[in-house]
């Protein structure tokens, strides 16, 4: 009886395996997609009215006007009136905050101690999470996540795209950047750094204990060592989230201290000390537009992207960390409001898929839509900040991930 | 002809006037959405003394000789938007020490110079329902301010009723926010929360016989309970109940408070007002709601969407919205009714629920939400089509006074923000009144 079952399961998943290699084998079923937009903004040269976009096995492999690209017979062939590139969001904490804002699943920060940059994202990321397909429906596809601002150093950054079942079916880079606040946001309750000055005295000291475990031959192989080691080397760069000006310019002082690279990250102050950023060559992952003012953000404005962007500073925009409602801001939106605010469609669109995958040293990959890149596409039934405007389809490696109208 | 007419006169504009006087003033050439009616194009406002005189066009408005011209070419003009629910002005109700407080007027709490309700008239909301928060069962009473300028003193802002009386409601709350576990006289439960409800409406019924019963005989009537009397008032239909409530089963306990006390009520937030629409339009209750990015952030608001006023319209109930500043901001407010209708929303109604739904909810409908001839000068000139994220708010006019001007640097300031915007501090005004650290 037992062998009978065996046998039968056994047929069974022989059976299953060769209809999946069938359907493999479906043109249509393996990523063969013709995407047509009315106006297709590519990011990689100007926009194409009547554009295809060709994509096979995950890639794309051909983009132009419907008059010179030829759709094969056995193409699916969706259809929108805009089409974009899949966009980035260059800074957020979904996958480690989730949507029920509970203690079970607030993983973006752990208060235990104030410099922590061993903590890996990739640890804490809940791929099934409820507001990746939140940003997805409105045509995210990466995000830069990790452990959100509000201590000195509170861990690694990742970067995913917003499908996959697991981590690891959505991480494209591992470990990006190390998320570190400078400014009130820093400070913690009953240990240090409790003023500003503490956080620039504690960071320097962690990066002299880097330089000098760098020197050594036999060096120092704890998980704090091997990370920091990273950053002097200058693989990878700190994400310095600094609101005001005094704190924006901290970060330029340590880095240069140290040459190291970082990432501005917020800089509500950026048009105080515009100057002295641009001077620096570090670039910029401005705050939500939208972003509550108060605090450290007291001087927070619609048009920082639009004078960042006027001032030559290469930037990206952002849904950022909330604490609350909403737990997570739509990076499109933040990015609609910049374009209305000085910004206009077409750097605001960049800011949000070209701009932001150079920032993130991932735009081999995407950010755009040209041959060999991703095909991650973002489809539109209108201009894709307007309020009215939905989000109509998603495609993600080729494959259409979201048709729902949002 | 009239045109060529009204051109000339338009080329006799002076500068826009800020004050309101006793010579009419015509805005004219501008489209004009007037909420009741058909949007007229070339339209003409025409405004005198604080109120709305005409609403029409060239052939429609007749344009005495001492009239001032104000050329309007490219512009939209709309009613003063109206804010059901907001926390400007730093306001903080009710304090700890219990979880029903009637007597606590929000009167007593508003800063009227914080920078807050400048960023607010920069939204183009010329009435707002100063609230208390959330954090109790009743928080107090709120306050519906007229966002005039200038303003020293909170009767700066009042808005009197006919019986000479500012105007207010009162804050109700149920769900999670006023429970607090081992809180002492504050519940622990649901059911504990609509028990302590009830409990307090019956002993306002009590004190409300005994008041008639004595009938004016002073030594028969009951010591002065301020309390009580505006509960009083919420039972005699004078004071109308804005109900916090998220979940849909809260929605249903604050339906069956309301059939079993007969108060007047406005349903606030009502996130999960989708799953129990046609419930709400039966008990012809008006609904605030509130457009929330995304889900969550809090657990009794993981079901918000914004197709909540898709599905309030098509049940038939009456929908307006609501900042619930800073929760969302006021500067903006205006694309509520544009995701409103992004999810399914139609453009007049969306357009109706942040200007004469709101009128309604507030009992001013008589006064503002609409341009008509005899109501107050409240109006927003946009530069484009008030749902387009590219529009902007250029002015706004309250009683006939323009109180924000883009073209201004002070205000565009307040608008696109900046150095100055917010460093009152008054900026997370929302978290001051509500020890829960937030209302929504």
């Amino acid at each position: 009886m037992m062998n009978v079952e065996f046998r039968m399961m056994n047929y069974l998943r022989n059976g299953a395996l060769i209809l999946l290699a069938a359907f493999c084998f479906l043109p249509t079923a393996y990523g063969q997609l013709a995407v047509k937009g009315e106006m297709v903004y590519t990011m990689a040269g100007e926009p194409i009215a009547n554009g295809v976009v060709l994509i096979n096995d995950g890639k794309i492999t051909a983009v132009g006007p419907s008059a010179s690209v030829t759709i094969p017979a056995n193409y699916r062939v969706v259809s929108a009136k805009v089409v974009t590139p899949g966009l980035i969001d260059a800074h957020t904490v979904i996958g480690l905050n989730g949507y029920l804002n509970q203690p079970h699943d607030q993983m973006a920060l752990d208060g235990s101690a104030s410099f922590q940059p061993e903590l890996r994202a990739t640890d804490a990321y809940n791929a099934q999470e409820r507001l990746i397909e939140t940003v997805r429906q409105y045509g995210v596809t990466t995000i830069h996540t990790g452990h959100q601002p509000g201590a000195l150093a509170s861990g690694q950054t990742m970067i995913a795209k917003t499908i996959g079942n697991t981590v690891d079916e959505a991480t494209i880079v591992q470990t990006a950047m190390i998320a570190v606040t400078l400014g009130p946001g820093a400070n913690a309750s009953g240990r240090s750094p409790g003023t500003r000055a503490k956080q620039a005295a504690m960071l320097r000291a962690e990066l002299i204990k880097a330089q000098e475990n760098e020197a050594k031959t036999d060096k120092a192989k704890d998980l704090k060592s091997l990370i920091m080691a990273r950053v002097i080397k200058r693989e990878i760069p700190l994400l310095v989230t600094a609101e005001a000006a005094q704190d924006i310019m901290t970060a330029l002082r340590i880095a240069k201290e140290f040459n190291i690279k970082i990432v501005l990250d917020g800089v509500s102050d950026a048009p105080i000390v515009m100057d002295e950023i641009k001077a620096s060559g570090f670039p910029v992952i401005v705050h939500p537009t939208m972003a509550r003012p108060g605090g450290d953000r007291a001087n927070i404005s619609l048009e920082t992207a639009s004078k960042l962007k006027a001032a030559g500073v290469p930037f990206a925009l952002q849904s950022g960390f909330e604490g609350y409602v909403p737990k997570t801001r739509i990076v499109l939106f933040e990015a609609g409001m910049a374009a209305a605010n000085g910004l206009g469609l077409r750097n605001a669109l960049a800011s949000i898929t070209i701009d932001a995958a150079k920032l993130l040293g991932i735009d081999n990959r995407v950010g755009s839509i040209a041959v060999g890149k991703d095909a991650d596409i973002a489809m539109y039934d209108g201009d894709p900040f307007e309020w009215v405007t939905h989000c109509t389809g998603v495609v993600i490696n080729g494959k259409v991930v979201s048709e729902i109208v949002k | 002809m009239k045109r060529l007419i009204l051109s000339l006169f338009a080329a006799l504009v002076v500068a826009t006037p800020a004050f309101s006087q006793a010579k009419p003033t015509a805005f004219i050439n501008a489209r004009i959405i007037p909420i009741v009616g058909a949007p007229i194009e070339q339209g003409i406002l025409l405004v005198q003394n604080g109120k709305i005189t005409a609403v029409g066009d060239a052939r429609t408005v007749r344009l005495s000789a001492d009239v001032t011209i104000v050329d309007m070419a490219g512009k939209t003009i709309m009613p003063g938007i109206v804010d059901t629910h907001s926390h400007i002005g730093g306001p903080a109700g009710a304090d700890s020490t219990s979880p029903i407080q009637p007597d606590v007027r929000i009167l007593d709490s508003v800063n009227v110079q914080a920078s807050s309700i400048q960023r607010a008239q920069a939204g183009g909301i010329t009435v707002a329902n100063i609230m208390p928060g959330s954090g109790h069962l009743d928080s107090g009473q709120t306050l519906y301010l007229k966002l005039r300028d200038d303003a020293v003193k909170i009767d700066d802002l009042l808005i009197y009723d006919k019986a000479g009386k500012y105007m207010g409601g009162i804050k109700f709350a149920n769900g999670t926010n006023p429970i607090r576990a081992g809180g002492g006289s504050f519940p622990g439960t649901r059911a504990k929360s609509a028990a302590l409800v009830r409990e307090v409406f019956i002993k306002a019924q009590e004190y409300k016989e005994k008041v008639a019963k004595a009938a004016g005989d002073k030594t028969k009537l009951p010591p002065r309970d301020l309390a009580m009397e505006a509960l009083v008032e919420v039972l005699d239909q004078k004071r109308v109940v804005h109900f916090h409530t998220h979940r849909h089963d809260d929605i249903m306990t604050v339906l069956r408070l309301q059939k079993e006390f007969g108060f007047r009520l406005v349903l606030q937030h009502v996130s999960e007002a989708w799953k129990v629409a046609d419930e709400i339009a039966k008990a012809k209750v008006p609904s605030s709601i509130i457009m929330i990015d995304s889900p969550g952030g809090k657990i009794e608001t993981i079901d918000v969407d914004y197709k909540n006023g898709a599905a309030l319209e098509k049940a038939g109930a009456l929908v307006g919205f609501h900042t619930d500043d800073g929760i969302t901001d006021s500067r903006w407010f205006l694309r509520s009714a544009g995701v409103a209708v992004r999810a399914g929303m139609s453009r007049d109604k969306a357009l109706y629920g942040m200007t004469m739904a709101g009128a309604i909810m507030l009992d001013m409908q008589d006064r503002i939400g609409s341009l008509e001839s005899g109501k107050d000068a409240d109006f927003v000139i946009l530069s484009g089509d008030p749902l387009s994220i590219y529009t902007h708010v250029e002015q706004t006019w309250v009683d006939g006074k323009k109180v924000f001007d883009r073209s201004r640097a002070e205000d565009r300031t307040f608008a696109a923000g900046g150095k100055g915007a917010s460093d009152d501090g008054d900026a997370m005004a929302h978290d001051d009144g509500d020890e829960d650290g937030g209302n929504e």
